[in-house]
């Protein structure tokens, strides 16, 4: 497992995680700076992800659509904050629309990327998200990380299992 | 990211502990507006507010019986919810394997 920590910080909206990887800080770097490899690992599978612009600069953009299963072409981007090769990245990820323009509507979260290298081949890579407000990190992707999403499962969880019977029967 | 856009307003929905509460109880469906109300120390138009809010979320529809209106939970819409958060909750750390497998191909190349 190369995920070697995840901790969600309600209080302050972050939500970090580190990973270790048997490479120096420059491999680690390229796959964020090369965008074939970005889109190698930026989607997953179901949903492979292409960089139409990529332009790794403070004040530069990278935009990406993902191509779902059944052909839908979500479209994001990322506007760069900071870029210090090969040891820090800070962006603002947002969604954009059809037409790429940025969806305003949906709040941008902002990540830093830090990558550090460890001694011994190892190089260690800290991603922190950080979201504006608490509703925007209850909206966006906070991607379920976020305590108060837990335990809205955990409801869901125990709703679910209160009489499935009852509640999917005809009535 | 489809899928942001349904996670992102029922997530938003579900992020209020009266509105989740609200799913709770109208899983029944006997209840109108008026009746789950009762059980909150809030206004009625608070109430009303949260349920729209599950409402537009496709968390709860509302039927008529009779000449009442009850509000009623869709338990689909939770378990849609339900398996957009897991999704989710995978995301990085998929994110991360694929990169641990970029670097173990290139280093494989490299040795060639």
């Amino acid at each position: 497992m190369t995920v070697t920590g995840i901790t969600k910080d309600p209080a302050t909206r972050m939500m970090t995680l580190d990973a270790e990887f048997d490479a120096t800080a420059d491999r680690v770097w390229q796959l964020w700076a090369d965008p074939r490899q970005l889109e190698r690992w930026w989607g997953p599978p179901t949903y492979p992800a292409t960089v139409d612009a990529h332009d790794l600069r403070p004040g530069g953009r990278v935009e990406y659509h993902m191509t779902g299963p059944e052909g839908n072409q979500p479209r994001g981007y990322w506007e760069i904050d900071e870029v210090e090769p090969p040891h820090r990245l800070v962006f603002r990820d947002g969604f954009a629309n059809e037409d790429g323009t940025p969806n305003t509507e949906l709040p941008m979260a902002t990540a830093r990327v830090t990558i550090q290298e460890l001694g011994g081949g190892k190089t260690r890579m800290t991603i922190e998200h950080e979201f504006p407000t608490v509703e925007a990190m209850e909206q966006v992707v906070a991607m379920g990380m976020e305590e108060g999403l837990k335990q809205a499962v955990g409801q869901i969880d125990a709703i679910l299992a209160e009489d499935p019977i009852e509640a999917e029967g005809p009535r | 990211m489809q899928i942001a856009l349904d996670h992102d307003r029922i997530f938003g929905a579900l992020g209020d502990a009266t509105r989740r509460d609200i799913v709770r109880r109208a899983i029944d469906g006997k209840e109108g507006v008026a009746e789950l109300a009762a059980h909150y120390p809030m206004s009625f138009a608070a109430v009303q507010k949260h349920v729209a809010v599950l409402e537009r979320a496709g968390l709860v529809t509302k039927h008529r019986i009779g000449r009442r209106k009850v509000v009623r939970t869709n338990l689909e819409g939770l378990r849609a919810a339900r398996r957009l958060l897991d999704q989710y909750e995978k995301l990085w750390r998929e994110r991360v394997e694929r990169m641990t497998q970029l670097i173990s191909e290139s280093r494989k190349e490299t040795d060639r």
